[in-house]
Order: C-alpha cells, then structure tokens, then sequence
C-alpha cells in the first residue's frame, strides 16, 4: 500500500511531457508534438492584437491575408487608428485597403519554388492546433534547400523565419526497432525568446489566424444566444397551444 | 366542433385561454419573423466593400486655377470643384431674384454651405455635378455673356438634357426644370491645397 | 355552415368569386380530416416544407452577391462571409438548411417505410417523393460546387467521371455535360443556372404533384389502417381531426423545436466537425492537388461507400444506381397485406433492422478513407441493403404478420 502511495505521489510529481525539451534533465521526455492544441480564445483581444503585430513582422514579408482590410482588422481589434497607420498598415497602402504582401510572386517562385500562400483561410482550411503545430517543429536538416524542415508539414518550402526567436531546433531520434523515430528538439543555438515567450509568440499569432479565417465568429456566437433563447420561449409557447387543443381529442 | 370524428366534447374549452395562447404564441412568432428579416434587408445595405470604395477622396488642388473646373468621382457621384475669381463671387448675390431657392432654404447642402457662396471658401467651390432634374451631368459655362446664354449670362452651369441653369454657386435660375441647386457634398480641407471630399471636418470618421 | 364566401358582400366577396380563395382555404385545412394518431415520425413533411422555402429565400439573397465564374466565385463567397452585412448568417443558413434538409428528408423516407405509406393507394405520392429525392440530391450537388473550393471542383471531377462508365457514349457523355476537357468555368457557369434556376422550378413542380397525391388519396397513419374505411353519418371519418386546427397547432409546435437545433448548429458549430462545411473547401479550387481524404458530403455517403466497395467502375456504378434505385419499386416488391410496422412479423422486422443498421453503418464507411477495414465492412452491409429489397417479394409474403386493429390506436 504505502508503496503503491509512493509510487503515486512519484508521478503525480513528474514534469509532463515537456513542450519544449531544453532546460530538462538528461532524459527529456518523448515530445507529443501531434497532441498539441492551439488552445486559443478568440476574445482574448490583447493575444489578438499581439498576433497582428507577430503577423505583420514576420510573415506579412511573404504571406498576404487578401480577404482582409487593415480598417477592419484595427476596428475589431480596437487598435487604435494612429496605431494601425505607424505600425501595421505597409507603406504605400491606405488603412481601407486589403492586406497584400511585398513579395513579387515570380521572386517567390525562384526563391522558393512556389508563391507563399494567402493566410486568409488557413486557420479554417488546416485548422489552428495544424498552425500552432507547424510553426512550433521546424528543425535543421542540411538536406532540404531552405536548410530546415518540419514535422508538421515535412519538406515545407517555407524556411524557419521564426529561428531567431525560438531557437535552431536539432531533432533527436530514437530507435524503434529497424526505425528512427523523432524524440525531441535539442537547442543549439537559442534564440531571444524563452520557451514560454515563444510558444506565447506563436498562440498569439495562431489566435490571430483564427479571427482572420472568420471575423464574425464572435459575434456569430453572441448573436446565437438570444436566437435560441427566444426559439425555446417560441416553442414553449407553442407547445402549451398545441396542447391547449389537443386536450380534447381522444 | 363535438360531433366531428374524434374530438369529445366532454372537455370543457377554455375559450379564454385558448386565445390568449394563440395571441401569445403568435404575437411572438410575428416579432420573430420582424426580427428574422433584419438580416436579409440589412445585406442590401452596402458593404463594407462598397463603404471603403466609397471612403472620402483626397484631392491636391494646388493646381486649380480660376475658371477651371475639375471633376472627381465620390460615392459614385461625379464632384465638380471650381475655381472663382473673387469679383464674380462678389456678384453673385445679383442673382437673386432671378433664383429658384436664392437662399438654398429646399436644397442639399451642409451647414457651412449654406450662405450665399455655396462654399466653405469664395475662391473654390464644390459641388455635386449632377442635374436635380433627372441627374445629367450640367455642362460649364463659365464666361459671363456667353454668345450662346445671352449677354446677360452671368457664368455659371447649363445642362444639356433639359436646359436647365445654374450659377456660379450652382443655384437654380428660375424657368429651369430642375427644382433645388446642385446640391454640396460634404467636404473639408486639410490644408489651403487639400480637399477632401466625404469628410465634414478631420475629426470626423467620414459621412455616414 | 358559415355563409358562403362568394355571397359575402365586400372585398372578401369580390375576390372570392374570381379566386376559390376561401373555399381552397377550407377544403385543405378545416374539411380535410386527418388520423388523429400522428406522432413524432409526421413532423418531418411540414419540416422539408419549411427548408424548402428557407433553402430557396436564403438562396435568392447569396445569388445578389455571389459572382459565378472561375476567377471570381471563391472570392465571392468569402466577400459573403466578410463584407455582406450579415453575409456569413446568409452563408450558413443556406449551408446548415442543404444538410438539415436531407436528415429531415430521410427522417420523412423512413417514416413512410416504417408505416408502409408507399402502398396502395399511395404508390404515386411514394414515387413523387422518390423523384423529389433524387432532385435534391441533383440540386445539393450542383450547389455544392459554387463556392469552387478545392472539394467542390475535386467532387465535381469524380462525380462526373462516373457517367464515363456508361458504354459507349460515356466519355462523350462527360466531356458534354462539363463542356470542356476537364471540370471549368464552363461547367461551373451551367451548373449555377441549373442550381438557381432550373431544379428548383423543379422542386417546387414536384412538391405541388407530391401534396396533390397526398391530398386525394389522404395521409397514411402508424397502424397503417385507411381512416377513410369508418366513416359516421356525415361522411367523416370516425379516427380524422380536421388538419386545421389542430395540425397547424401542432406543426408549428414542430417547427419551433426544429428553428431551435438548426439555429444552435447555425451560430455555434456551422461547420457540424467537419461535416456540413468541409476544411478543403475553405482552399480555392486546385486541378494541380486532390484533398486527401476525399469524401462526399455526407448526405451521399452511403451510396458513395457502395460504389468503392466493386474495384470495377462499371459494376460499382451500377450497383450504386440499384442502390438508389431500388426504393422506387418498393410499393410493388412489399407482398405483406399489412402496411404498419406494429403489425409486421419477426421476418420483416429484422430485414427492415439490418437494412437500417447497414444503411447507417455505410454513411458513416462512406466517409472514411477507401482502404482496408473500411472497404471490408462497406461490402458486408451491402449485404443486408440489398438483401431487404431483393428478397422483400419473398420474405414479405412469409412473414407472420399480426391482426391489424379496427380503429387506431391512439398514443396522443
């Protein structure tokens, strides 16, 4: 009995598998990187407007999100305007205009092999644990001609643009019989975000992602409360009526 | 109702309360259905699409020279900008008896268009080109005593649909179809060469 | 009886000796009786009424903002979803109704197995409602293309191929009916008309047909016993209430639970997991890049998973085209002298069960990736789905049935 309590109480203490492997003890648990759920909230408007931000430092170079105003995105957001026009709006655009990107698709095709795509709709098309996945297991592979690949999406054309800020991942297998299976990241250069900060980085701007595939969702859910609420009234009255009447049919 | 098939007339009808659900039940379902439309009659509203395009336009009107005229698009609509030399502003007001609405009391216009101007600025005025008759676009006539107009013509717009004229501050000469002057749009200016047509004043969001 | 409209003085009088207005109005809703013993299974007609005219208004409104054509559709929808004001409600009213629809359509189909509605003397309303079915199907399909995402082109590629595998003409056949080489702008074009235009004049021709049936041979009822056998001395039937009011009463009872589940998908869970708006749709259409997994909607499933359960094209096709087929000649497959289930012997019970259970097991095969166990399993429920159709001539005429009652039986 008090063994078993110990043995418990040793697990119950036990870190969970780690999300990211540096700062661990020599044995690093085996990283579940396709359990990992974005777990954002798209009423988080602080994480929302730091995900704009994210989006238009580091991915606006290359991704466009075409179905979208910067008008639109600072009034849901409450950015406020002199802030969207200094830090968000690219030069050479209006606040009403849709967002476009400054990568000319014909240098993207020799650069990369293929035109990075709009981000409109990934969040709804991949969905967001997809995104928060893919931008959280890129890792050197000297094989690839970008330098890096990726777990989630192996031999993406895209490179490791957010290395800077995570860290260069090496990967680290295990052998499973005849196989390699990967295990875990190993850091070999860290970047200028802690762990925490990165995976905060990279919710933010997977939240963001969320909102962009479907502005309307909030209000979508707001407005459905009072449909139904007064669909039920509706059909409770409905139904004494119905009975009303139907008392006397035998 | 109790000789029908199989409805007993054992029970008693409450007639009273039947009515009273059937007043509830439908006077509910009825605000439902008011309540169901506002989507689809407010998806003809225009878009944000068309709320963007129709954005307020920033014009550099350094170049505008008296007796010229330019034109812009708003909202669809064309915009005449014109420029006045002052002393036939200052003649305008000799119009007057000869005008439909000399005091623009029936037409549409901004508050601060509303003088004997028609401008915010004597030097430049805005309007919107289009006949209130049946919405041609007026021609320019601005030489007073024009060989067509007569020489008492003292400058202004004539529309080619109807013959309808308009002055210098586009009033409506009397003996023209069209009922009300050209009607202003609203309008700002940034600076002394910045137009900005669709917004009142800087603080404001844009016309509604 | 309450004087008659035409000799009314007043507009009501004026109008109804030019219009039978007040007289239609009484011999379809207040002399028209009805069994009192309806249950659950008879909400569903008056609910595919109902998203019959929600699916045709909520289309009219997308088709004032919706651009057909290869370059313009996709960014059309999306425009819908964000700069419409109350486009995405618009959006997904018209989705979440396609797919309410058909569960409410199947729900009407299964009562009218259950009691037996398709025999006699009800066999055209059975056939009515067959073509009625295999129009929406049409209809779900042609507008499941529009929005030109990558599954509504890659659906459009497999489900046209299929006419390939008639001999002959097949591949003419298709080439034909996409009018281009490979699924286009063209077909898109064709297919928006057929969708707005002409399949639902086409409904609505079938529909009116369905309840003309209805109303001349009179509805069926869970004891499946003619009401109209038992009549009282004024000619109506002892086990009939008049439809109005207490069908009315009762249907707008159903409607308000239905308007309350289809508005909880609508506003919190539209795309239904995956189901009612699939994630590939969200891309725009790509020649260059099939989804994996390809599926259906699944409204089409089951007969999609016994098309892949043949490795051969042809035999497939065909054996889906029986599958669907099969449902037209049940009035004249069912030998039993009884019509309701209640009275139905152990025989047919179980083959009517397993058809169901396999029925579903198929829909939910059908949207699964076509390899392994799943294929396996897909031709075992063939088994008993065709087995209920084939077999019921036999079957039915041996099956010990129970002695109907006099009168129904009444559950309230």
């Amino acid at each position: 009995m008090l063994k078993v309590a110990i043995l418990m109480l040793a697990v119950a203490v036990l870190p969970p598998p780690a999300l990211a492997a540096e700062g661990q003890p020599e044995q690093p648990a085996p990283v579940d990187w396709q359990d990992w759920h974005a777990g954002n909230s798209v009423t988080d408007l602080a994480s929302l407007q730091r995900g704009a931000r994210n989006f238009m430092n580091y991915c606006n170079g290359c991704h466009a999100l075409k179905y979208v105003r910067y008008q639109r995105m600072a009034d849901d957001l409450k950015i406020p305007t002199a802030v969207l026009e200094s830090e968000l709006v690219a030069p050479g655009h209006n606040n009403l205009d849709y967002i476009s990107t400054a990568l000319p698709s014909s240098d993207a095709v020799n650069w990369f092999g293929k035109v990075p795509p709009d981000l409109s709709l990934i969040a709804r098309s991949k969905g967001t644990d997809y995104v928060y996945r893919f931008l959280k297991t890129f890792y050197v592979d000297a094989g690839t001609p970008t330098g890096s690949n990726n777990l989630a999406y192996p031999s993406a054309a895209m490179p490791a643009v957010l290395s800077d800020l995570s860290g260069v991942n090496e990967a680290v297998y295990r052998q499973v019989g005849n196989d390699k299976v990967f295990d875990h990241f190993a850091v070999s250069v860290p970047g200028s975000m802690s762990s925490q900060q990165f995976d905060q980085f990279v919710r933010d701007t997977v939240n963001f992602l969320d909102y962009v595939g479907e502005p309307a969702q909030v209000e979508r859910r707001f407005m459905g409360i009072w449909v139904v609420l007064f669909l039920i009234l509706l059909s409770w009255l409905a139904l004494l009526l119905k009975n009303e009447y139907w008392k006397e049919v035998h | 109702m109790s000789d029908v098939g199989a409805i007993a007339g054992s029970q008693e009808i409450d007639e009273s309360r039947r009515k009273f659900l059937t007043v509830a039940t439908s006077a509910t379902a009825a605000v439902g259905a008011a309540l169901a439309a506002v989507p689809f009659v407010s998806s003809w509203e225009p878009s944000e699409r068309a709320r963007a395009l129709g954005a307020p336009v920033v014009l550099d009107i350094s170049k505008l020279e008296t007796g010229q005229m330019i034109t812009a698009v708003w909202r669809k609509q064309v915009i005449y900008i014109v420029g006045r030399a002052q002393p036939l502003v200052d003649k305008l007001s000799r119009n007057d008896g000869d005008l439909k609405d000399p005091k623009s009391d029936h037409s549409l216009q901004p508050a601060y268009a509303q003088n004997e101007m028609r401008s915010r600025r004597a030097d430049v005025v805005v309007l919107i080109g289009i006949c209130t008759h049946l919405g041609c676009l007026p021609k320019q006539f601005f030489d007073p005593g024009d060989a067509v107009l007569g020489p008492s013509w003292p400058g202004g717009f004539r529309c080619p649909c109807h013959g309808s004229r308009f002055d210098l501050a586009g009033r409506v000469f009397d003996g023209s179809p069209a009922p009300t002057n050209l009607s202003v749009p609203p309008y700002s200016f940034q600076d002394q060469h910045t137009l900005v047509i669709g917004l009142d004043s800087l603080s404001a969001k844009g016309a509604a | 009886m309450a004087q008659e409209a035409v000799t009314k003085p007043g507009l009501w009088g004026w109008i109804n000796r030019r219009l039978p207005v007040d007289s239609f109005v009484r011999s379809q809703l207040l002399d028209y009786y009805a069994p009192k013993n309806f249950n659950f299974w008879y909400f569903f007609g008056s609910l595919a009424a109902l998203l019959l005219v929600m699916q045709i208004v909520t289309g009219i409104f997308l088709t004032m903002f919706y651009k057909v054509g290869e370059a313009t559709a996709f960014d059309s929808v999306e425009f819908i979803m964000r700069e419409v004001n109350y486009g995405w409600l618009l959006r997904y009213l018209h989705s979440t109704g396609a797919s309410a629809f058909f569960l409410v359509i199947y729900l009407h189909m299964f009562r009218g197995m259950m009691y037996g509605s398709y025999k006699a003397p009800r066999e055209l309303l059975w056939l009515f409602g067959m073509v009625i079915y295999l129009a929406l199907m049409a209809e779900a399909f042609l507008g499941y293309v529009l929005p030109w995402g990558n599954m509504s082109f890659w659906a459009a590629t497999v489900i046209i191929n299929l006419f390939g595998a008639i001999p002959v003409i097949g591949p003419g056949l298709v080439e034909w009916i996409r009018g281009d080489y490979g699924i286009a702008d063209a077909t898109l074009n064709r297919f928006f008309s057929l969708h707005v235009v002409a399949v639902p004049l086409l409904l609505l021709l079938l529909v009116a047909l369905h309840l003309v049936a209805l109303r001349q041979v009179g509805s069926n009822n869970p004891d499946g016993i003619e009401i109209k056998e038992k009549k009282n001395a004024l000619g109506i039937p002892l086990d009939g209430i008049p439809f109005h009011p207490y069908y009315t009463v009762k249907d707008i009872f159903g409607v308000g639970v239905f308007l309350t589940l289809f508005a909880v998908v609508v506003f919190f869970v539209p795309t239904f997991s995956d189901l009612f708006l699939e994630k590939a749709n969200f891309e725009p259409a790509n020649p260059l890049s099939t989804p994996d997994p390809i599926s259906p909607s699944w409204y089409f499933t089951p007969y999609y998973a016994i098309l892949r359960s043949v490795p051969d094209k042809a035999t497939g096709a065909v054996l889906m085209l029986i599958a669907v087929s099969a449902f037209f000649f049940l009035p004249w497959l069912d030998r039993s002298p009884v019509k309701s289930i209640r009275y139905r012997g152990w025989i047919f019970r179980t083959f009517f069960t397993l058809f169901i259970v396999s029925f579903l097991g198929l829909m939910y095969l059908g949207l699964q990736p076509a390899q392994g166990i799943y294929v396996t399993l897909s031709r075992v429920c063939c088994v008993p789905y065709f087995a209920f159709f084939l077999l019921m001539p036999f079957y039915s005429r041996i099956d010990p049935v129970k002695p109907v009652p006099e009168r129904v039986t009444f559950h309230a």
